[in-house]
């Protein structure tokens, strides 16, 4: 056994796992224990599994995953705060035979992009939202996102959030879910291997939906963060099962057009 | 012999897209340009040429659809009027950041606030100076006709290209609504993928197998690379001095100089014929391109007057770039009706008269 190579073992026949060609090799700048990094990951190797790399046009939006046009070896565009589905509206329609999709946080996509959002589903434009949910404004430094649960505490919320001056959370995902130009929305996770799995088929699913031409998909992505709600990663996704996923339940929510009752 | 055709200003505008191969259209309905997104919706350009036409949900969404569109490379406009334009400001400061082409046209009417809906030139100054945040230019077109409302449709789209950066048609409801022969140009072709591929390799048409992909942002964190975009850009703005255009109307003769744009040099017109059958030998000199403003030129006709009148329907804007230009201690004055009120062409020569020559 000792005498077994490192050259002997690095052979096609033994591997068993690889990085997506469709991700750079550029460092990923989240905080280590973020979700972010595996949506990406996963993001990447169903572009890759799909075979769309070279038909395939992403939209960055601002927040913390601003920067996502660094790791995904794709054309894609810089959105400014909330108007990505209004950029990914239009490079659909002008180039149809395309995949696009957005990726977006919670503040970009359920606050200051929430006209943008719902226009974009009630159209039923024919492309994959993928829209992550930590309930926190990350890049900004930890504020209170339309997401943020009652009595949660952030940066402009540092009591909790209190449900009669500071609103309610909003459940955008069940919103866009009531609009007809919906095809396809789901709720995912991706903080267990089990999760993950079931995300990447969410997100497969996403992706081929486009050649339907039958409305637009939306992935919700429930995550953790643990530097803004000031945890370890591990307590962050614990606090994130028990607190989060009580209102934000996991599952799908409409398929092929059909709310799930 | 070239098609006419009597049309509205802001017919010619939706009818040039067409013809000047545009990709793609996206718009809010406000007056009064709301006959630019009605003309494109009944003349299905879709299948004339395949050009996109699409209602946004608000100027804020046509805008960034805008910066979609461009980012792929394709030609694609925009119009609406002075409260829709201010909401535009955000995405035009981002496609000036990105450098993307894109073409604009603002049929302005009277501000500030919801305004009025009739003519007014006072969006001069968010149209030259940025308007947005950050240091950026708008190359800005001022048509007086309908012919030219058609016209600068392709000069502004090539501008937008050479250079790659929002252009803006500069006009107003008087312009947008009235009626005049057009001549039409022949269909130019939409550009195909492979086309816009070899054109503009920038465009995110997909990363082919093999080569780099293609960015579109306006984002740098360092400070000193952002510096260099900001260079690289103002680079791009001094080769904008070869692009001045203006014309100069009974100027070679002439004591006093009125300097005056769009639906003003129109009505100046007039106040010239006026002037000049009363012994006052007034000529005109029409700023075609706002910015690049036309200095050299004014600077050149402050040698031989004795005196400047800027006629404007707004309170003063445009005549603080032709004191600028003017490197004399010559008297420049100004002239404006504003809120929606167009001067006639006696009150502009009384204001001559009144600022320039009595007193």
């Amino acid at each position: 056994m000792a005498d077994i190579q490192t050259q002997d073992i690095r052979k096609p026949e033994n591997l068993v796992y690889r990085k997506t060609p469709v991700l750079t090799d550029n460092v990923l700048h989240y905080c280590p224990g973020c979700g972010h990094g595996t949506a990406h990951r996963l993001i990447a190797e169903v572009i890759e599994e799909m075979g769309i790399q070279g038909k395939t046009i992403g939209v960055a939006p601002v927040g913390c995953s601003v920067l996502a046009y660094n790791y995904f070896d794709i054309d894609m565009q810089e959105a400014a705060h909330g108007r990505a589905p209004a950029l990914a509206t239009a490079i659909k329609r002008l180039l149809p035979e395309h995949y696009v999709f957005t990726y977006q946080g919670d503040g970009d996509l359920a606050a200051i992009g929430t006209a943008e959002t719902i226009h974009a589903c009630n159209r039923g434009e024919n492309i994959t939202v993928v829209f992550v949910n930590n309930g926190i404004y990350g890049m900004t430094g930890g504020q209170m996102a339309p997401t943020t649960l009652e009595g949660m505490k952030s940066s402009t919320s540092p009591y909790g959030r209190d449900l009669k001056s500071m609103g309610n959370p909003l459940k955008i995902t069940e919103l866009i879910a009531q609009l007809p130009g919906t095809y396809f929305v789901t709720r995912q996770a991706v903080h267990k291997p089990g999760a993950v799995r079931k995300c990447k088929k969410a997100l497969r699913k996403a992706f081929e939906n486009q050649t339907l031409e039958k409305g637009l998909s939306f992935v919700e992505i429930v995550s953790n963060c643990n530097s803004g709600w000031k945890m370890t990663p591990l307590d962050s996704n614990k606090w994130m099962e028990e607190n989060m996923f009580p209102f934000y339940p996991m599952g799908d929510i409409k398929v092929d057009g059909e709310l799930i009752k | 012999m070239k098609e006419l055709r009597l049309m509205k200003g802001n017919e010619a505008v939706a009818e040039a897209a067409i013809r000047a191969g545009a990709d793609g259209y996206f718009g809010y309905p406000i007056t009064p340009q709301s006959e630019v997104m009605e003309y494109l919706m009944t003349e299905r350009p879709h299948e004339r040429t395949g050009m996109v036409v699409l209602q946004a949900e608000s100027e804020i969404a046509s805008i960034n659809m805008l910066y979609g569109g461009a980012g792929c490379g394709k030609k694609v406009m925009t119009s609406s009027s002075s409260p829709g334009i201010s909401l535009m400001q955000e995405g035009l400061s981002y496609i000036a950041g990105a450098e993307l082409p894109a073409l604009v046209v603002n049929v302005v009417r009277g501000g500030p606030g919801l305004g009025t809906i009739q003519p007014s030139q006072a969006d001069y100054f968010q149209t030259v100076k940025g308007g947005g945040h950050g240091d950026y230019r708008l190359i800005s077109l001022a048509p007086c006709s309908v012919q030219e409302m058609y016209d600068f449709v392709k000069i502004g789209f090539d501008l937008a290209f050479k250079y790659r950066n929002p252009v803006m048609i500069l006009t107003d409801g008087a312009i947008g609504q009235m009626m005049e022969r057009v001549e039409l140009d022949e269909q130019v072709p939409r550009l195909t993928d492979e086309q816009i591929r070899e054109k503009y390799p920038w465009a995110t048409l997909g990363k082919l197998p093999g080569k780099h992909r293609s960015i579109i942002t306006s984002l740098e964190l360092e400070s000193a690379k952002q510096e260099q975009v900001n260079l690289r850009i103002q680079a791009k703005y001094k080769l904008l001095e070869d692009e001045v255009r203006y014309e100069e109307i009974q100027c070679e003769d002439a004591e006093y100089l009125v300097v005056a744009y769009g639906t003003s040099a129109r009505i100046c017109q007039k106040t010239i014929q006026l002037g000049r059958e009363k012994g006052i030998k007034i000529g005109l000199l029409r700023p075609i391109t706002l910015y690049p403003f036309p200095s050299k030129a004014i600077a050149a006709a402050a040698t031989r007057v004795k005196g400047i009148l800027s006629v404007e329907m707004s309170a003063g804007q445009m005549v603080e770039d032709i004191r600028l230009s003017v490197p004399c201690d010559l008297k420049v004055a100004h002239f404006g009706r504003f809120g929606g009120i167009i001067p006639s062409p006696s009150e502009v020569l009384e204001a001559l008269e009144n600022n320039l020559i009595g007193g």
